[in-house]
């Protein structure tokens, strides 16, 4: 996207291309895949 | 013998009458009163209005999975509940209308032990005119069937954008009192991944509008997650996804009218603007389905019993006080009706005591502020613990409620999508704790950091697909559903 001086979009962090490759990245995001799971059955079992 | 009737079977009424059918066993009755004929799966209707779903994919029967376990299901919508009985029927009552076909618009007195008002939302369209897919001028995801138009109204743009035409595709909360803006925020995303794939990106001007005084605050007041050396605000992710997507976005708006292809809306520093838009989904404001209550005598008690929203007034601290002065245990913890203790309110049917985002107004006088939302798992996990409290009272004469949760010590595992494909999508996973900031117990930031997060990825999608199926199977009532948390 082109992002112009003082426009909304110009103040806000973007992912470089190393973190969108990441967020892709099968085995990166496997390794994530379980680990957010981990995080996410903490918050549930501290709920119930 | 006891008979439990459970108005509602969305998220939370299902959680609750299953459970309980499955708790009591034959020796009492469970009752479910719900207009609608199927279930459906209301996250993944995202999916649904971009056409990456049937509705066939998120819904299925009701009636074969109650008739399995042998819950009595009436599909009826709940009208009015007479929680002292009348001069003729000394037991308390709720009257049902039917919906089923063959039978509809007959009405039948269904006396109860203990009521669960689960009813849900009203999807309030007419609070803002010319909205919604019926009598308006925008689409909705709320339901399958709005979402199946939506799917079509989008191809009808794709097409459009494809014959050389740029199109304008507004996305956000239909009015400044609306909650849910996850939907929203997820439809955006998965709308601009189609026009990106459909390979027609550069024809199409995406833009969130939102009544969030900051993209990120969801409802909820924000988050904050520690990520590359800093304690950053949800704002900085969610606006950094919009930058990184080209969403432009609007907010601290109250669109107050549509037309036909243009929004009118006020902005929280009172002034009135316009935008113009080929498609539009926007979310409606969220009321109680309104549902009416009677004396013994038969004289109106609505207005006891319900919040003007039309809510059930819980076990909440209602009394009005200034935003600086709210605490978590204004938040109810047994769902319990105040007057009636046997009946209870869980899910998005409860009367919450206030917002959880700080409310603002602006100069006109507009509220323009999120109201909280009920999320899925709070909703299951309200609806179990009524269901546990109503056990206790049958089953060993518990004369107070048993289990207790509130919302201001109760965590949320979210999952937004932000485009489907099981290589190619991505989604934003938000695990918060807990739902209502607590700033006593954690002065800086109201959550605990260490269970408050968010990343975005390929591994969400993976996730938001696989809750997909986990949870039409737990709803289906298959092998091992009392297992799978809510
Ligand atoms: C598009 C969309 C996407 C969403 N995505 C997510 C997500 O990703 N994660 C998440 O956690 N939450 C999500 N939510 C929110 C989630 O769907 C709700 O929190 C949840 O459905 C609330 O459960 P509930 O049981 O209170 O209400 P509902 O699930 O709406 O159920 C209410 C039930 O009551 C019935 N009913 C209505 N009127 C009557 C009446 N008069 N008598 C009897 N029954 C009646 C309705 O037919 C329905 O079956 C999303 C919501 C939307 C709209």
């Amino acid at each position: 996207m082109k992002i112009n001086p003082y426009d909304q979009n110009d103040y806000t962090p973007v992912p470089s291309k190393f973190t969108l490759f990441m967020r892709k990245c099968v085995i990166w995001q496997f390794i994530r895949f379980i680990a957010i799971n981990l995080k996410m059955l903490v918050v549930v079992s501290k709920s119930h | 013998m006891a008979r439990v009737v459970v108005m509602g079977a969305g998220v939370s009424g299902h959680t609750a009458c299953t459970f309980l059918n499955d708790w009591l066993g034959s020796e009492h009755e469970v009752v479910v009163v719900t207009p609608n004929s199927q279930w459906n799966w209301i996250p993944s209707n995202i999916w649904v209005g971009v056409g990456r779903m049937s509705s066939e994919d998120v819904t299925f029967d009701l009636k074969p999975v109650y008739d399995k376990v042998g819950l009595t299901y009436k599909q009826a919508k709940a009208v009015s509940i007479h929680p002292e009985g009348s001069e003729g029927e000394s037991s308390p009552y709720i009257t049902i209308e039917y919906t089923e076909s063959g039978k509809e618009g007959t009405t039948e007195v269904l006396t109860y032990d203990y009521l669960i008002n689960a009813t849900g939302p009203k999807l309030n369209f007419a609070a803002t005119e010319g909205l919604g897919p019926d009598s308006g001028h925008t689409v909705s995801v709320c339901t399958h069937d709005h979402a199946t138009h939506a799917a079509h109204k989008l191809q009808e743009s794709i097409e459009k954008m494809r014959a050389g035409e740029t199109q304008e595709i507004l996305i956000g909360t239909g009015h400044g009192m609306c909650t849910c803006q996850g939907a929203a925020f997820e439809y955006t995303f998965n709308v601009e991944h189609e026009i990106t794939l459909a390979g027609v990106r550069d024809k199409a001007n995406i833009t969130y509008i939102s009544n969030e005084y900051e993209l990120g605050d969801f409802g909820v007041g924000g988050m904050h997650i520690k990520r590359g050396g800093y304690i950053t605000s949800g704002k900085v992710f969610t606006e950094s996804l919009f930058t990184e997507r080209g969403v432009k976005w609007i907010k601290r708006a109250h669109v107050n009218k549509v037309e036909a292809k243009k929004v009118h809306f006020e902005t929280l520093d009172g002034n009135q603007h316009e935008k113009e838009f080929d498609f539009a989904m926007l979310i409606p404001p969220f009321s109680g389905v309104g549902l009416k209550a009677f004396g013994k005598d038969g004289s109106d008690i609505t207005d006891t019993i319900f919040a003007p929203n039309g809510f059930l007034k819980v076990d909440a601290d209602y009394t009005p006080k200034p935003y600086e002065e709210w605490s978590i245990e204004d938040w109810p913890q047994t769902y319990q009706n105040p007057i009636y203790g046997n009946i209870f309110a869980t899910g998005i049917a409860f009367a919450p005591p206030h917002l959880i985002s700080k409310p603002m107004k602006s100069p006109n006088g507009t509220p323009i502020n999120p109201t909280p939302p009920r999320t899925g798992m709070p909703s299951g996990i309200i609806g179990k613990t009524v269901a546990k409290t109503i056990k206790e009272m049958i089953l060993n004469g518990a004369t107070e409620p048993t289990h207790k949760v509130s919302m201001g010590e109760m965590g949320a595992a979210c999952v937004a999508s932000a485009g489907k494909g099981m290589l190619s999508g991505t989604a934003a996973s938000l695990t918060m704790y807990p739902v209502v900031p607590d700033y006593k117990k954690y002065p800086d930031y109201g959550r605990d950091l260490d269970h408050t997060s968010g990343e975005i990825g390929l591994a969400g999608h993976w996730i938001k697909h696989t809750l997909h199926h986990l949870f039409l199977h737990k709803a289906k009532l298959k092998a091992g559903w009392t297992l799978i948390p809510e």
